[in-house]
């Protein structure tokens, strides 16, 4: 009776994990891991996690036990001077070491399991700048910024580096985070199972917008992403339409070319140690800009291109507007360009 | 007065009164001292309860607007600096100031001066970091300063970690030569008969706490040394560009970091079990395990340091040490709750508002004890660090441990300090109130932070899953208002009309309610001599054969002997000396902030003065008579 009453219980408490993990969806939850690597991790925790919860159990009762049954009460017997007792000191330093024993085995397994990058990898160098990320595929040459794409069902080993502070970068859904560390190469694997949009974001504090330096995992199919692989190896299209070329000249003459690149024109791009912004030849194949975190719309990007630090606060892009280095009346043609830059 | 004994005496004689405004700037009286520590501590944890109210209305619905990012970077690394080493150290000190010669049955510390030196040095330190306010210009890199954030006048322009490095600088002063100060009084001045292993267990932590406060403070002061030099004067510690290397910042920060976290929270250890031995009426169970897991976590305190910098890239190696280490330190820690279960496990509870608390620290400590376990899975760490997981596990530990623990001090030792009671009604509801607003607070922390939402941002937008949970916090915080609303009202309201205290209000064990409340100057009127671990409680009561608690007669041997030395020493007081007053400690404190400005502000002529004001004051300490004639004392006195 009582050992089935137990073995219930044992099935409940994974059950009550389970929905506790599902209360707690999230577009970035390290509870609803979507790859090996982060499901790795998910699982790694989860005994622990249940021993701690024993654990609490059992020590937070023993003391509600305590209080109840030892309350002071009116003739009540004077209570007996223990000092101590060793057995029982020897055995509760002894139980909760054993206990680690058991977790740490594992726990030192996973740690070398990750620190070691499979043949067959695809390998990207990430940049953290204050405050978006620079990519550059070190097999197809692709540079992009803060919109990452993947294969699924392929190990990625991320090989990262700050230009500037330190940053970390963190996809809860597929991996834990690697801080990005000026004057080092910090490794980090990812991998998804399925294509999908993965949430992440900077997660070392970088100063004034590191709220705001977020990014995106795009996993594709194999084939999807070879596709586009190509479409990003080809240099920007030219404007077809009066206001984009419009907007292309107000880019190339403008303030916009000492920092932005776009291949196929003058504006050409840097290394990746000397860039000073987000390579903009594909601007528009891109969901976001400023870090991932606005939406690529005609409306934001006036909003940006008029008061850029108002969006984002601290953004290196100044406000040319009120500097009088950018004519608000060619804001509609830099949007119409941008928007061209498939 | 003082003026008239100035005069009298000549340039050096030292101040005479004991009242008022002056009395208090030139005592060197530890008992004042811990006051004077207490009613500042206070005051500040007003400064950096307000900033985490800020913090909590910023982050009360996605894309806040209460403050900008400029703003929101100073407020949260003020919390942490004030909570820090503003709040919780000279809450810790204030204990220590006033208790530590009490506990051990002597008149005052080994160093009355520096004692006073420590304390003014402490206060102008944080007046100092507080003044970066004035300028807009408070400290915004977070209060562990990741260099090259902090070092770096590229990437972060102003006078704003400038004013972080020279403030803790100057608190960094004022800790090592306190915790000098009590390492010697614990070594040299115990009563006779105190061995070590028969003074309580409040006395062996203050202890552990003074080492670790030597050992850990320069640590941290050649690493804001560097930060300076980098910052003032363009050297390249943690210059990557000529050579310079950010990590090592963080593993000399975190190498007092680590051992901080216990410098934080082994008083409050010490102050639960004086505690739940008086109120279940047994003795602390398994007195000399509790002693040494509390010297075993100061020791394996300094080999845990990395597991702040798991994702630092370390490597395998080194991250799997850490591992081990951090997940045995658990180990002396657990050690401490099982003894303290076991002292309250078959005793006479009695559930008056100390003991309240330090059930509620024993309750909310193991929450963070657990998490903290959690953390020394490397690979949950990669998930779980830099996130609000780690605010909740911190804040359990520094808010629900520390903070309930010096509360529970509070409570209990107020009658003593100032000789009338608390409100046991008010207690009872500050204690409700803190315990639901502290977990309303901070236990959705853990599930934000696993659903991914990093620490340290001034906004976060919608969508994300995590709006309710950051509306349930700021609601708790709202309720922690509250508390500590009824517990600043408690504490003013009883000092005037709480009741007459007496000497022993809570029938306890050790030395410091042998003698009236609030104790007189010099404390004991005559030095004690101990016989045993809880000497007070042995004079009070003998155990029958099945070891049942037995009250000594009155009248019998001991008590009478006790009654009659008291009764002595009562006309006997005159013949004790104690300290001298002085000014020149405060002074010789002035000038550090001084200092600090000429070079925040690179103004070689503040540094001047402040050094002339600093050897002005160790000059005049070093020359001024050790006391005054004592008939020129008696004179005073009539």
């Amino acid at each position: 009776m009582r050992s089935r009453g137990v073995r219930g219980a044992a099935r409940l408490v994974p059950a009550l994990f389970l929905a506790f993990a599902a209360c707690t969806e999230g577009k970035q939850s390290t509870l609803s891991p979507e790859g090996p690597i982060a499901r790795d991790i998910f699982r790694l925790s989860t005994v622990p996690f249940l021993l701690a919860c024993g654990v609490f159990v059992v020590v937070e009762g023993l003391l509600v036990v305590a209080l109840f049954r030892f309350r002071e009460r009116r003739g009540g017997p004077a209570p007996v001077q223990t000092h101590g007792n060793t057995r029982l000191e020897i055995g509760w330093t002894l139980a909760p070491a054993i206990m680690l024993a058991f977790v740490a085995v594992p726990t030192v397994g996973r740690i070398v399991s990750l620190a070691s990058t499979p043949a067959g990898a695809l390998n990207v160098k990430v940049f953290g700048h204050q405050w978006w990320w620079d990519y550059q595929y070190e097999d197809s040459g692709v540079r992009t910024a803060n919109e990452l794409h993947i294969p699924t069902d392929r190990t990625v080993v991320l090989k990262m580096t700050s230009v500037d502070v330190i940053h970390s970068f963190w996809v809860p859904k597929l991996a834990g985070k690697q801080d990005v560390v000026p004057g080092r190469v910090n490794q980090l694997m990812i991998r998804a199972d399925k294509p999908g949009n993965y949430y992440g974001q900077c997660a070392e504090f970088c100063a004034l917008s590191h709220a705001n330096m977020r990014l995106r995992v795009i996993a594709q199919t194999p084939a999807a992403y070879e596709n586009w692989v190509a479409s990003q190896q080809k240099a920007a299209t030219a404007p077809s339409s009066a206001a984009a070329s419009a907007g292309q000249r107000a880019f190339l003459t403008g303030k916009c070319v000492n920092c932005h690149a776009v291949e196929g024109t003058d504006a050409r791009r840097v290394d990746p140690e000397h860039a000073q912004a987000p390579d903009l030849t594909h601007f528009a194949s891109r969901g976001t800009f400023g870090s991932a975190t606005f939406v690529r719309n005609d409306e934001n990007l006036r909003r940006w291109l008029r008061d850029p630090p108002a969006m984002k606060p601290g953004s290196r892009m100044p406000n040319y507007v009120a500097r009088h280095e950018l004519n608000v009346d060619d804001i509609d043609a830099l949007v119409a360009y941008m928007q061209s830059l498939q | 007065m003082a003026d008239a004994a100035a005069v009298r005496g000549g340039f050096f004689s030292r101040p005479r009164t004991t009242s008022g405004v002056w009395g208090w700037i030139t005592t060197v009286d530890h008992k004042r001292i811990g006051i004077l520590y207490g009613v500042t501590a206070a005051a500040f944890f007003f400064l950096g309860g307000l900033e985490s109210f800020v913090i909590r209305m910023q982050l009360a619905t996605p894309d806040g607007h209460v403050v900008d990012a400029h703003t929101y970077d100073q407020i949260f690394t003020m919390h942490g600096v004030t909570m820090i080493f503003l709040v919780i150290m000279p809450l810790g000190s204030a204990f220590f100031n006033f208790l530590l010669p009490l506990m051990i049955g002597a008149r005052d510390v080994a160093f009355p001066r520096l004692n006073a030196f420590s304390y003014w040095a402490f206060l102008f330190g944080g007046l100092f970091l507080y003044s970066s306010f004035l300028f807009r210009a408070a400290p915004n890199g977070g209060w562990f300063g990741y260099a090259p954030l902090s070092s770096s006048q590229q990437f972060n322009a102003g006078p704003n970690m400038a004013f972080y490095a020279l403030g803790i600088q100057i608190l960094g002063i004022a800790s090592v030569a306190s915790a000098v100060n009590f390492i010697v009084t614990i070594v040299n001045l115990r009563a006779p008969g105190m061995s070590f292993m028969r003074m309580p267990v409040f006395v062996w932590m203050t202890f552990v706490v003074s080492f670790l406060l030597v050992f850990a403070m320069p640590v941290i002061a050649v690493a804001l040394f560097q930060l300076m030099f980098d910052r003032l004067f363009g050297t390249n510690f943690y210059n990557v560009a000529n050579g310079g290397d950010p990590v090592l910042w963080q593993h000399l920060f975190w190498l007092f970091g680590h051992p901080e976290v216990y410098i934080l929270i082994l008083p409050a250890m010490g102050i639960v079990s004086e505690v739940l031995p008086v109120f279940s009426r047994k003795p602390l169970f398994g007195y000399a395990v509790v002693v040494f897991s509390g010297i075993a976590i100061g020791f394996m305190g300094w080999g845990v340091w990395a597991h702040h910098m798991f994702a630092v890239g370390l490597g395998p190696v080194a991250n799997s040490a850490f591992a081990l280490s951090t997940m045995f330190i658990a180990v002396p820690t657990g050690v401490k709750i099982f003894n303290w279960l076991a002292t309250l496990w078959g005793g006479q509870i009695r559930f008056r508002t100390p003991l309240l608390f330090s059930i509620g620290f024993i309750a909310m400590f193991i929450i963070g004890g657990l998490s903290g376990v959690t953390h020394a899975i490397v690979p949950s760490d990669y998930q779980q660090t830099d996130t609000y997981y780690i605010v909740a596990h911190f804040h359990y530990v520094l808010f629900g441990g520390a903070l309930f623990g010096l509360v529970s001090g509070v409570y209990y030792w107020y009658p003593k300090i100032f000789g009338r009671m608390l409100s046991e009604g008010l207690g009872k509801i500050h204690f409700w109130l803190m315990l639901i607003g502290f977990n309303l607070t901070f236990f959705p922390m853990h599930m934000l932070g696993l659903q991914g939402m990093p620490r340290r941002q001034y906004t976060y937008p919608k969508g994300m899953g995590w709006d309710l949970a950051n509306m349930v916090e700021t609601i708790g915080t709202g309720v922690l208002v509250l508390a500590f609303g009824v517990f600043l009202y408690n504490l003013v309201v009883s000092h005037r009309r709480g009741d007459v205290a007496g000497d022993d209000p809570w029938d306890a064990r050790t030395l410091e309610w042998t003698i009236p409340s609030p104790p007189p100057p010099h404390n004991f009127d005559e030095i004690p001599t101990v016989h045993a671990l809880d000497d007070f409680w042995h004079r009070k009561y003998a155990e029958d054969d099945a070891g049942r608690l037995v009250p000594v007669a009155a009248g019998g041997s001991d008590e009478a002997a006790v009654h009659a030395e008291h009764e002595d020493a009562g006309h006997g007081a005159h013949g004790i000396h104690m300290p001298d007053p002085s000014w020149y400690p405060a002074l010789a404190a002035l000038g550090l902030p001084f200092i600090g400005y000429g070079l925040v502000f690179h103004r070689v002529g503040l540094i001047a003065v402040g050094g002339i004001l600093a050897l002005a004051g160790l000059f005049g300490w070093a020359f001024e008579p050790s006391a005054e004639e004592p008939v020129a004392a008696a004179a005073v006195e009539e």
